[in-house]
């Protein structure tokens, strides 16, 4: 019997995929009528189904699948055309068979339903066309029927056997514990390196960093095996857009770029129905008739185009469609009417801040409710879902152009890097997704650089205000805002962080380093705490709290802030349709007009020091920089600059590590820091310039760090750990 | 019928307290506590039980009684629930202790209000009285109050 079971097992395990397999190709084979090879595959795929429930004795799924595949058979043989009506007749059969293997799984019988209707139409429709198109094709169809027969097991059988041998279906609950396992295995591993730091035993360094390694390359290995194309659940949008786009009138291609784009299993579960939800709602809202489409201009057709891709340790997802786009002025009417926001309020809001009302709670745009996408669920659900697996939402949109739901979601739940960092010496985890930069204050800087804009503090971030939280307030252990404690302190700390499109600083007393930490949930007595993410165990031992970036933002009311930084957003609208890898670069002036960039992943940390404790050290200028001696790069001058302005009080410092070693290079003023896409970059000028591109509208050289290091003095690097000793009793 | 009952005993200032012991997966000595900020009052924070993260909750708190003398540290009854291991703290652990239905009573409705609530009913000992505690009840915190303590 238990045999038996295994056996019905299997069997609903690959017949519910080939039936996912089946709405795709069937879609598909409606827009491309002649494909052999799709039809040969839908008709295998129907046809073993059929053969295997006979085998197994469920009658009623074998007839209904006897029926559909006479009529497939007919059509493979090219007995009768496809149209539309049996598409739509044979997507209802295979929601038949999904509905009857779901009667099997849960009552083991194949259900009471015959679906005598559906058998009743799908007969029809064969009839209807068998007695015109038989004498004509009679002579040409056993050959083709014979070609497509004997292709069909030829080629499962030389495919099986390998796919077989490589392939193993494992339960996920079984992978979930071994990535339990592996997550304590990493704390462990945090602990012993911990310990082995303290320690100093040669050996048992050795043999701890490899067990470091291996841990790692084990994480790695066990997140693979839960990842899982995200082509998996887009699988079934042509259907859903087909379904819709009939039911509505409308006529809709579906693009996918990036099928193969990888997520972890449970995100993947969690995105399945906002992703669904948004599909809908492109083709039900964003989508005109195809006479509105050709009225303005556009081919009756409309297109939506699903696009994944890695970027930053991170995964997105965008759906454009190219229809009427969000109308601003009528979401600002809805808004106005629902009571949601004020008139002032809206007259502040930028035509995309507008838009990206859609996703407040309680708004729905569309005039009448339909039975589409109206079904209980808004946009403010969707976000919410995105945002519950740490993923942000947005939404572009240019009236008449089209609509553009941009996702971005973490690539996996489980194990996330994160920031220590503590105050009221407790100590906090930052998911370092959120993490912008982080900002010292040193002495003085702490007076004179944090400023209040009426009682809330501000700090002057390359030109631009970002408002301060203190990390003691919002947790309600330190019982004043910006205290006379604050302002006495030697050194502020400030993590820019990101929430929700605003940037602000969390002040914190001190800041420790990056580790990979493991998300544990806190129990139902804490839930509610909008501030804390979760808990995880330290290399130490101890529990550390995971901070909540975004509700730490609601809490400190930073989010609902208007300041939005529109420079930013104003840059990021143009390069939106750029392709290719995008690099984080920091911009900085050399000399009085020269514009330079380097990726900021070779920046170690941007400082100011005042010119007084700049100091030589043989040729060299050197300044005492925690502890250890920075040597520093006049840049201007390196560059051959010929327009060297009086140089500033305190000197600009971008810091480089290189192979151990810091290198402080000077430059004039620190401009920003910019999401840029590198094939844009043309490389035409050698020396110390690596290309030269177009960012934020101007002209922007990129600095071959390397090959000013080289020009300047070969001596400088491969000195400087030979001073450390002369030097350390300075 | 008789039916004998064993409860897992500890002390909480004046009270006598038991849980039934089927519920108590272990007790342990004072851990390293991570506070939660924010929380209800009754959460002193969370440790770590073998990897695994653990509410630990202020049972005197809860029952309204003061806080312990300033050096004397609570003992942890982890105690099972259908969302994983909840540690209450208590001043100090007991016997574990055999009772007879016979000598079960309701809670009488004299009693703190804030207790009663909290208090399955009262076993009579021969020398006192012991104390059920309800144990779903008690972990039951009112939702946190915007703002914290």
């Amino acid at each position: 019997m238990s045999d038996m079971d295994d056996i019905v097992k299997e069997f609903l395990v690959e017949s519910s995929e080939g039936l996912d397999t089946l709405d795709r190709n069937l879609v598909a084979l409606e827009k491309a009528p002649g494909d052999k090879e799709l039809m040969g595959g839908i008709f295998r795929a129907i046809h073993t189904i059929k053969g295997t429930s006979g085998f197994l004795g469920f009658g009623r799924l074998e007839s209904v699948a006897h029926v559909g595949e006479s009529l497939l058979s007919d059509l493979r043989d090219g007995k009768q055309a496809l149209t539309p009506d049996i598409t739509s007749a044979l997507l209802r059969l295979v929601d038949a068979v999904r509905a009857i293997l779901g009667d099997i799984e849960t009552t083991a019988t194949d259900g009471e339903n015959d679906f005598l209707e559906l058998v009743d139409l799908l007969t029809r429709l064969r009839k209807v066309e068998v007695a015109p198109a038989a004498p004509v094709t009679v002579t040409a169809a056993p050959t083709s029927a014979v070609v497509a027969g004997s292709a069909g097991p030829d080629l499962t059988e030389a495919r099986g056997p390998h796919a077989s041998d490589s392939n193993i279906r494992v339960d996920v609950s079984l992978l979930d514990r071994l990535m339990n396992l592996v997550g304590e295995l990493v704390l462990t591993r945090n602990q012993i390196l911990q310990h082995t730091a303290a320690r100093g035993d040669a050996g048992f360094v050795a043999t701890s960093q490899r067990l470091n390694l291996i841990t790692s390359e084990l994480q790695e290995g066990v997140m693979k095996t839960r990842m899982q194309p995200i082509g998996n659940i887009w699988a079934k949008f042509p259907r859903v857009v087909r379904d819709l786009a009939l039911a509505c009138d409308k006529k809709i291609r579906i693009e996918m770029e990036g099928e193969e784009t990888e997520l972890d299993k449970t995100i993947i579960e969690a995105i399945k129905d906002p992703l669904t939800h948004i599909v809908r709602n492109s083709v039900d809202h964003g989508m005109e008739l195809p006479a509105d489409r050709m009225a303005r201009g556009k081919m009756a057709e409309g297109r939506l185009l699903l696009r994944a891709y890695h970027e930053g340790g991170q995964v997105n997802i965008e759906i454009s469609d190219d229809g009427g786009g969000v109308n601003a002025e009528r979401v600002k009417a809805t808004a106005l009417r629902k009571g949601l926001f004020t008139t002032e309020q809206l007259a502040r809001m930028t035509d995309r801040e507008v838009v990206n009302l859609i996703f407040a709670p309680g708004f729905s745009t569309a005039e009448q409710v339909s039975n589409i996408s109206g079904r209980g669920v808004g946009m403010d659900v969707v976000k919410t879902n995105i945002e519950k697996i740490g993923g942000t939402v947005d939404v572009h949109s240019t009236p008449g152009k089209g609509t553009t739901l941009k996702i971005k979601i973490p690539l996996t739940l489980a194990i996330i890097p994160a920031l220590n960092v503590s105050t009221a010496r407790e100590r906090f985890a930052i998911p370092q997704v959120s993490l912008l930069e982080l900002v010292r204050l040193d002495g003085d800087e702490v007076g004179t650089q944090i400023e209040m804009v009426y009682g809330a503090p501000v700090y002057r971030l390359r030109g631009r205000l970002l408002p301060l939280v203190s990390l003691g307030h919002a947790l309600g252990v330190e019982p004043d805002f910006w205290g006379p404690a604050n302002t006495q302190r030697k050194i502020v700390n400030i993590v820019v962080l990101q929430a929700d499109e605003q940037a602000f600083g969390l002040v914190v007393d001190e800041i420790h380093d990056t580790e990979e930490i493991v998300v544990k949930p806190l129990g139902k007595q804490l839930k509610g705490i909008s501030v804390i993410a979760g808990a995880t165990i330290m290399g130490n031992g101890r529990v550390s709290l995971i901070l909540d970036v975004l509700g730490l933002a609601q809490k400190a009311a930073v989010v609902s802030d208007n300041r939005k930084r529109r420079a930013a957003e104003a840059g990021a609208g143009s390069r939106e349709t750029d392709e290719g890898a995008r690099e984080t670069l920091l911009l900085f002036q050399v000399g009085l007009d020269h514009r330079m960039a380097i990726p900021l992943s070779m920046v170690a940390r941007l400082e100011e020091f005042p010119r007084t404790v700049v100091e030589r050290a043989g040729k060299h200028q050197v300044v005492q920089y925690r502890g250890r001696l920075l040597p520093l790069l006049p840049l201007a001058e390196l560059l051959g600059e010929t327009n060297i302005p009086v140089a500033r009080d305190p000197i600009q410092v971008v810091v480089y590590h290189h192979e151990g070693r810091d290198l402080g290079i000077v430059v004039q003023n620190i401009l920003d820091i910019v999401e840029e896409n590198r094939t844009t970059h043309r490389r035409e000028r050698g020396g110390a310039v690596s290309g030269t591109a177009v960012i934020q509208g101007k002209v922007t050289d990129l600095l071959d760090v390397r090959a000013v290091i080289n020009d300047a003095d070969v001596l400088l690097f491969a000195g400087t750990p030979a001073l450390e000793p002369q030097l350390a009793g300075v | 019928m008789i039916t004998a009952r064993q409860f897992c005993t500890f002390r909480l200032g004046n009270l006598f307290l038991g849980i039934e012991v089927l519920q108590v997966q272990e007790v342990i000595r004072t851990q390293a506590m991570t506070r939660v900020p924010l929380a209800a009052r009754a959460v002193r924070g969370l440790i770590n039980l073998r990897g695994q993260i653990v509410t630990a909750i202020d049972l005197r708190e809860r029952l309204g009684l003061p806080p312990l003398d300033g050096d004397r540290e609570p003992m942890n009854v982890v105690v099972r629930t259908d969302e994983g291991a909840v540690s209450l703290l208590v001043d100090e652990i007991g016997d574990v202790m055999e009772t007879n239905d016979a000598d079960y009573e309701d809670p009488p409705e004299t009693i703190d209000p804030i207790v009663r609530g909290l208090i399955r009913g009262v076993y009579k000992l021969s020398d006192r009285l012991l104390l059920v505690l309800d144990t779903e009840k008690t972990l039951v915190l009112e939702p946190t109050a915007p703002g914290g303590r």
